[in-house]
């Protein structure tokens, strides 16, 4: 099983920490994990797990939708980190490009109008800014993510 | 590459009914659509408008939200006219 994780602007600092969180746990459950992003994003994310023990490859964001466009490769997950419209054109984008289940990782303060930009796939919603229980806590409540795939 | 900001900063719905709204050759393609060795991202049909021989299209950014582009573009014109996809 394959996972994408897909990271918007870096600037809500709860973005680094759930994909962190939701990386490790895709990890244990067996998932190849990805993570794309921008320079910054990606730099955030390596810089907090120098030892890669939870962030096993990366990549860069134009790249994998060239990749993805190009059919050369896909996934069963995509989660899209969505804080602002731009994530909501990455996910249209990736529900266009891929057949992975998608997953919206929708947080910010303002999280309303993006989940109802949102419905076509899995929502993992909450408030926050700077503080990353409250997203957490909804990643938490999803069991299983290979049960998704199936 | 040479460009001009028609609309910067905006959401990409403005972006698209920008361009519906201010040009009259328009072409739509899917997301991932690639002009200017580049992937378009966006809310498909992506609307991209043909100008004499200029190309208006949006460009998503994640930090920056949606630009519409103008962008001179002879052989990427010829590709929307002759259906390229």
């Amino acid at each position: 099983m394959k996972a994408l994780l897909m990271m918007g602007c870096p600037e809500l600092p709860v973005q680094t920490a759930a994909a962190l969180y939701i990386a490790n746990k895709l990890d244990r459950e067996g998932f190849e994990v990805i993570i794309a992003g921008n320079k910054a994003a990606i730099s955030l994310l390596l810089n907090s797990d120098p030892e890669k023990h939870y962030i096993k490859k990366v990549m860069d964001l134009d790249r994998c939708i060239g990749a993805l466009a190009e059919k050369k490769m896909d996934f069963d997950l995509c989660f899209v980190f969505i804080h602002s419209d731009s994530g909501i054109s990455y996910l249209a984008t990736i529900k266009s490009i891929s057949k992975a289940k998608t997953i919206a990782v929708i947080f910010g303060k303002e999280i309303e109008p993006l989940i109802e930009e949102s419905t076509d796939s899995v929502i993992i919603a909450a408030k926050a800014v700077h503080n990353p229980t409250p997203l957490q806590a909804k990643i938490d409540g999803v069991k299983s993510w290979a049960a998704l795939t199936r | 590459m040479n460009y001009e900001i028609l609309l910067p900063n905006s959401s990409f719905k403005e972006c698209a009914e920008y361009i519906k709204k201010n040009f009259k050759e328009i072409y739509y393609v899917p997301a991932g659509y690639k002009i200017f060795d580049n992937y378009l991202v966006g809310i498909p049909p992506i609307p991209i408008a043909v100008d004499n021989s200029d190309i208006i299209m949006p460009y998503v950014k994640p930090c920056h939200g949606c630009f519409v582009l103008r962008i001179p573009g002879k052989e990427e014109v010829m590709g929307l006219r002759a259906g390229k996809s």
